[in-house]
């Protein structure tokens, strides 16, 4: 066992673990911060992401010993204290970005860590930005154009209001929609 | 999957690292950023019974400016590797390949050093070491020693570094006058090269004084395209001279048929992607 | 009374964002794995590493010791208590129907096969106990290839069945009596095409591994599940294991993807639930991704020889389909049914007058095959709009205009096919037209000729595919004719609570359709309540105990149509009250808006529903022989399936020095009949069509020469990331079901029925000049590259 300490999602925690404990393992099993899943065993489908430090890591890949005195947030972390959601957590829902959504915890970390670094994403930049995270329920379509709105909504801060935008929305997706 | 069960250290200085993979012994492994190593662990398919954990050694990091070669640290990231504003403007191949490592979150953990010392014959950095004519410094047992990157890659998954050894730095020459093109093949975003060329050029007067050229997964080892450099050296700097000297892409080469690519595809590929690389490179 | 369906600004039609997304975006989903009982078990299963061998031994003592370990079991401890495995669609009188033990007994005959079980208090004690265990296999001889299987003298999956033929089923639209004789229009023919087409094996990979959690310890056995259907789960669970129905729970929390893959009932839900009662302790099994691989049903796989007979014209005359599906080494419970369903849809949207369709099922050893997305109707389309490509060649037709040709018109529907379905409406030309027009197929056609003319290295290729699928499964009637064990009905229950909010029970089991969004508005618009005001309850038999789950694009199609029903029947429920508290007669009552008054009173007193429900609530004061209840259930069984269809087009460059492909664009003009919610309907087109394009360009389960999967995890089994797939543009056009109260079709398979046949169809477009004629699936670099190489090679092909 070793001693290992870190912040999550804002809250101390020291804990004794096993070397092997993957961070993941440990943020579930250990700490109930079950909002961070795992869908693969090779690191290819991002559905672990969290930030770590503030950038984005894949918790399946890093032992829960290698984040010893790391900040580490979570999706259960990214709203504030009141509720309110992170702009791309609310991109997310207005622009129907999500499915199943197994795999938005993790997209939704990979994309608050694409926009920290990017701005102002074109739609390619979004789509290799996302290469890390794999979704079988959208094609990526509304992800793409959620990630978008949250670059748009961060940039002019704007608080966003649901309602207001789908009305907004309604009579521009009675046609094409791309 | 949940690896199995293994002993753990975190060190602090290059010295304590090694001397814990003395103690260690033939199972020891280091743990750079683990991002090749956890997945392996992950499957089982790697059972080291102690992981040196060589995260908290801060002399490991960074890039630094040489005079004529930059030194990058071997656990610099990925990410910062890519954005590094000496590696940009003085090894900016090595930039543009490390930016193809992975993905985003595997960049932001995954290190330059650990890219090198895996080994991956589909691995990117080995080919861009190898073209960069690279040299590793190595802490061992017996001290410290400099490895070639023409001696580093020895054979599948298999370099210079012996059981006891870490690699502390590499060194990249900079290359004044060049200019560098780094050509990736695959299918899918996530997926390896199937066959990658670093290539590098010296343009004079209208024609190609000098080039480098190295080819990722073209065998269980990066490998020179030598053919490919006699051939474009004092050539023209035309599209039919390049392709001509590409066709040599290949020679000497022997790459695998696995279940991404037959041998005979990754040597087609080998010729289509140097003559693009060179002409990326030169600017043509 | 008077019932006004459509509210003026109503939720039918609208972009609600939906209800689920509160608890996904947050991390308070509740996934089976999530859960964490009391004394909880975690179970870790020894996989055959074998693709057929004998067991000879299996010793588990060393793991019995482990550290954490509570029990190990083998097939044989559990012989008694873990059932068999249930296939519920025989497809024909003798179809053979093997034994499927969920723990291998003697033999194991697919790689991948579980053969012995750990209970551990955590899952990495399991995990590690597992490698303790020594298990001896005789190697026997593997069979792979469906042709070599079917050969004289081949090993046997299954000793006892002396074949490894599973079934043979014939449509014959001469002996049907539905249409003419395909033998006799191949005699006639001015032109016949024949060709064979591989459909690879695929696998569905939803992004939640499977996970199962028994309690075993009330009154009630309860099992959570990662499923598609809680309730035919509950049903087999019971019939497989000789549990009663009433003792067992079904519960399936939410569910991450299934896309057909969890449209199983499972051996791991099998031993899950017998090591439950064995050890009469919680456990939970969660796979893991490498586990799925190897042991969640594949899908698609089936060898099809087809051949087209048309006259010079353009007009097609006939149609045959000679199919063998691989099932795998077990049948799953609708193995034998997949390429069934697909039987009736080679027609697609043409009137072919003769049709003939055979298909064999064959024993591999192989992971068992299932339904996955559009089950066994992608299959028929790709081999159709694929022909339909190569009769456009053979007769100098533009693959549009031969479509234009052969297609039925809008003014023909109910139109009955030669399959002998009957069609309920459609418009295939407006669909057309507006795909080509967003996709601005004149212009790409004429920068294709350029670059054809300046024998450019990077090529554009035009693909179309045209669909209809049936869905909306299922009339109970034709699954009875076509030998499948249930029915196809689905149910609704709708309560009114005192205060007038509305709980909705459905039998749907969503998985990311948004039900809970899409049934409450149509509860709103039906009720005239607030969207806000209904809650949707499913996947748990203890609320929901009817239904028949969610599949084959039938929720909205069959259980919306339960759920308007019930709603109605609320309506008729509170009508007597409403008119006893409004003193009114009920005949002179309407109910518009959520409230009744009386017919032609605009300025008169009203009763909403909620003061209805309230009065019923007390029940002080209720007229004579009134419940006191308003709520309501119903049951639907459709009388036909549902025919949605649309018009894709894909411009794909391959680089013809490297044999990659990039798609350029894609259109998807879909008709789906009258959407619900436009928003849920687009996210469906887009996933749709992205599972499709990954079938055409980048995924296929392989086996080695020994049967050892080479694909099996997300490195080698490549599932498509952002960066990967193109901009989609999507649009409708509308034309409701005649059928259906609402007017709504389906859409969840339409994507992936129509786009795997367009891109290939741009593939093998641009690369015709180069003398190829198809590139086998998916359409690789390699492949494409080595197919032009082969093409060179036959007939010195340059640029034409």
């Amino acid at each position: 066992m070793t001693r290992i300490s870190m912040t999550v999602d804002g809250v101390r925690y020291d804990d004794d673990v096993e070397p092997r404990t993957l961070l993941v393992q440990h943020l579930r099993d250990r700490l109930g911060k079950v909002g961070t899943v795992v869908g693969c065993d090779t690191s290819n489908c991002g559905a672990c992401t969290v930030l770590l430090s503030g950038r984005s890591v894949k918790a399946c890949s890093i032992l829960a010993v290698q984040a010893d005195g790391a900040d580490v947030t979570t999706i259960e972390g990214l709203a504030g204290d009141g509720g309110e959601l992170h702009p791309v957590q609310a991109a997310f829902h207005e622009q129907h970005g999500l499915q199943c959504g197994f795999c938005t915890p993790g997209m939704i970390m990979a994309a608050v860590d694409l926009l920290t670094e990017n701005s102002e994403p074109t739609d390619a930049e979004i789509r290799e930005g996302l290469e890390g995270n794999l979704c079988r329920c959208t094609g990526y379509q509304n992800i793409v154009r959620a990630v978008r709105a949250a670059a748009e909504s961060m940039r002019t801060s704007v608080p966003s209001t649901p309602e207001s935008a789908e009305a907004a929305e309604a009579g521009s997706r009675q046609g094409v929609t791309t | 999957m949940i690896p199995a069960p293994f002993d753990y250290t975190r060190v602090a200085t290059v010295e304590d690292a090694v001397a814990a993979l003395a103690g260690a012994g033939e199972d020891g492994k280091v743990l750079a950023g683990g991002q090749s190593l956890l997945p392996m662990l992950r499957l089982r398919l790697a059972a080291p019974t102690m992981l040196v954990d060589l995260g908290g050694v801060a002399e490991l990091r960074g890039v630094r400016d040489d005079g004529d070669a930059l030194i990058i640290g071997a656990m610099t990231t990925h990410d910062e590797v890519v954005k590094h504003p000496l590696v940009r403007e003085h090894a900016p191949l090595i930039a543009q390949a490390a930016e193809t490592v992975g993905d985003r979150q595997i960049r932001h953990l995954g290190t330059f050093g650990g890219s090198l010392a895996h080994a991956d014959p589909a691995g990117d950095l080995p080919g861009v070491a190898l073209a960069l004519d690279a040299v590793m410094s190595v802490a061992g047992p017996g001290g410290m020693r400099d490895v070639r990157a023409s001696e580093f890659f020895v054979d599948y998954f298999t370099t210079a570094l012996g059981p006891g050894d870490v690699l502390v730095s590499v060194r990249v020459p900079k290359l004044t006058g060049w200019t560098t093109h780094y050509e990736k093949f695959h299918q899918m975003a996530q997926s390896w090269s199937v066959v990658g060329v670093a290539a590098a050029v010296r343009r004079s007067n209208g024609s190609i004084a000098e080039a480098r050229v190295a080819l990722t997964n073209m065998g269980v080892t990066p490998v020179r395209a030598h053919g490919v450099e006699e051939a474009l050296a004092g050539a023209p700097a035309t599209a039919d001279a390049v392709a001509t000297a590409a066709a040599r892409a290949a020679d000497g080469a022997s790459p695998l048929t696995d279940g991404v690519a037959s041998a005979e595809y990754r040597t087609h590929l080998a010729s289509v992607l140097t003559k693009r690389a060179v002409m990326a490179a030169g600017g043509l | 009374m008077t019932v006004t369906e459509q509210r003026p600004g109503g939720e039918v039609g609208r972009d609600r964002r939906r209800k689920e997304d509160a608890r996904l975006i947050t991390g308070r989903t509740a996934w089976t794995d999530n859960l964490s009982l009391p004394g909880m078990l975690h179970l870790a299963i020894v996989r055959s590493p074998m693709a057929h061998a004998r067991i000879t031994g299996i010793d588990v003592t060393a793991a019995r010791g482990a550290p954490g370990v509570v029990d190990v079991f083998t097939g044989r401890d559990v012989a008694d208590l873990q059932g068999s495995m249930p296939c519920v669609w025989p497809v024909t009188e003798d179809t053979v129907l093997p034994a499927y033990p969920p723990l291998a007994l003697d033999e194991v005959r697919h790689a991948g096969e579980p053969v012995a079980v750990v209970a551990a208090r955590d899952r990495a004690s399991a995990l590690d106990a597992l490698e303790l265990i020594e298990v001896d296999y005789e190697p026997l001889p593997v069979v792979l290839d469906m042709e070599e299987a079917l050969a004289d003298g081949a090993p046997l999956v299954h000793d006892a069945a002396g074949t490894n033929r599973c079934y043979t089923w014939i449509l014959d639209s001469a002996q049907a009596g539905t249409g003419a004789d395909v033998a006799r229009m191949e005699a006639e023919a001015e032109v016949v095409v024949s060709r064979r087409f591989i459909q690879q094996r695929l696998v569905p990979a939803f992004m939640e591994p499977r996970s199962t959690v028994v309690d075993p310890t009330g009154d009630q056995i309860t099992m959570w599940s990662s499923t598609q259907v809680p309730h035919i789960l509950r049903v087999l669970l019971s019939l497989g294991t000789g549990v009663p129905e009433h003792k067992i729970r079904v519960i399936a929390p939410d569910v991450g993807g299934g896309f057909g893959g969890k449209l199983e009932v499972t051996p791991e839900e099998f031993i899950a639930f017998a090591a439950a009662r064995r050890l009469n302790k919680p456990v939970k099994f969660t796979e893991s991704r490498s586990e799925a691989m190897l042991s969640a049903h594949h899908g698609r796989d089936q060898i099809q020889d087809i051949t087209v007979t048309a006259r010079r014209d353009g007009t097609v005359t006939g149609m045959s389909a000679r199919l063998l599906a691989n099932m795998g080494a077990y049948l799953g419970i609708i193995t034998p049914g997949i390429p069934i369903l697909g039987a009736f849809m080679f027609g697609g949207i043409y009137k072919f007058p003769a049709y003939r369709f055979e298909c064999t099922g064959v024993f591999t050893n192989t992971t068992k095959t299932d339904a996955y997305r559009g089950a066994g109707r992608p299959e028929a389309t790709f081999a159709l709009e694929r022909i339909m490509d190569e009769l456009a060649v053979e007769l100098g037709l533009d693959p549009l205009e031969l479509r234009r040709r052969n297609w039925i018109e809008r003014d023909e529907f109910p139109f009955t096919t030669a399959a002998g379905l009957t069609y309920d409406s459609g418009d295939y030309a407006k669909a057309t037209d507006r795909a080509t027009e967003l996709f601005g197929y004149d212009a790409l056609r004429q920068e294709q000729a350029a670059r054809r003319a300046a024998g450019d290295t990077v090529q554009l290729g035009i693909g179309v595919s045209t669909y209809t699928e049936m869905c909306g499964l299922a009339p109970s009637r034709v699954l009875g004719q076509l030998r499948y064990a249930a029915g196809g009905w689905e149910s609704a229950s709708v309560r009114m609570l005192p205060t007038g909010k509305v709980e909705v029970v459905t039998g749907t089991s969503p998985h990311g359709q948004g039900h809970e969004t899409a049934w409450s508005q149509i509860v709103a618009d039906q009720l005239g309540v607030a969207f806000e005001d209904v809650e949707v309850l499913h996947g748990d038999t203890r609320a929901s105990h009817k239904g028949l789950d969610t599949y084959g694009s039938r929720s909205l199609a069959v259980g919306g149509i339960a759920l308007v029903n019930a709603c109605r029947r609320v309506v008729e429920k509170a009508m007597p009250v409403a008119a006893h508290l409004l003193e009114a007669d009920p005949a002179d009552l309407e109910f518009t808006d959520g409230a009744f008054r009386v017919k032609g009173a605009p300025g008169a007193a009203t009763k909403t529903l909620a003061d209805c429900a309230f009065a019923v609530f007390q029940s002080h004061d209720l007229p004579d022989g009134v419940e006191s209840t308003l709520d309501a259930d119903a049951t639907y069984d459709p009388e036909n399936f549902s025919y949605p269809h649309g018009t894709h087009l894909c411009a794909v460059e391959v680089d013809t020095e490297t044999g990659m492909v990039k798609i350029r664009s894609y259109v998807a003009v879909d008709d789906v009949g009258r959407v619900i919610n436009p928003l849920i309907v687009d996210g469906q087109v887009h996933g749709g069509v992205a599972q499709g394009i990954a079938q055409a360009l980048f995924e296929e389960a392989r086996y080695d020469e020994d049967g050892n999967l080479m694909t099996g995890t997300f490195v080698e089994y490549t599932i498509p990331s952002a960066a990967d797939l193109p901009d989609l543009v999507t649009d409708r056009t509308e034309t409701p079901a005649p059928g259906h109260p609402l007017g709504a079709k389906g859409v969840g398979e339409a994507g992936t029925i129509a786009s795997t046949p367009a891109v290939v169809n741009a593939v093998v477009d641009a690369l015709r000049p180069l003398g190829v004629a198809d590139v086998r699936m998916p359409c690789t670099p390699e492949r494409v590259w080595s197919t032009i190489q082969a093409a060179r090679a036959a007939n010195g092909g340059e640029l034409r």
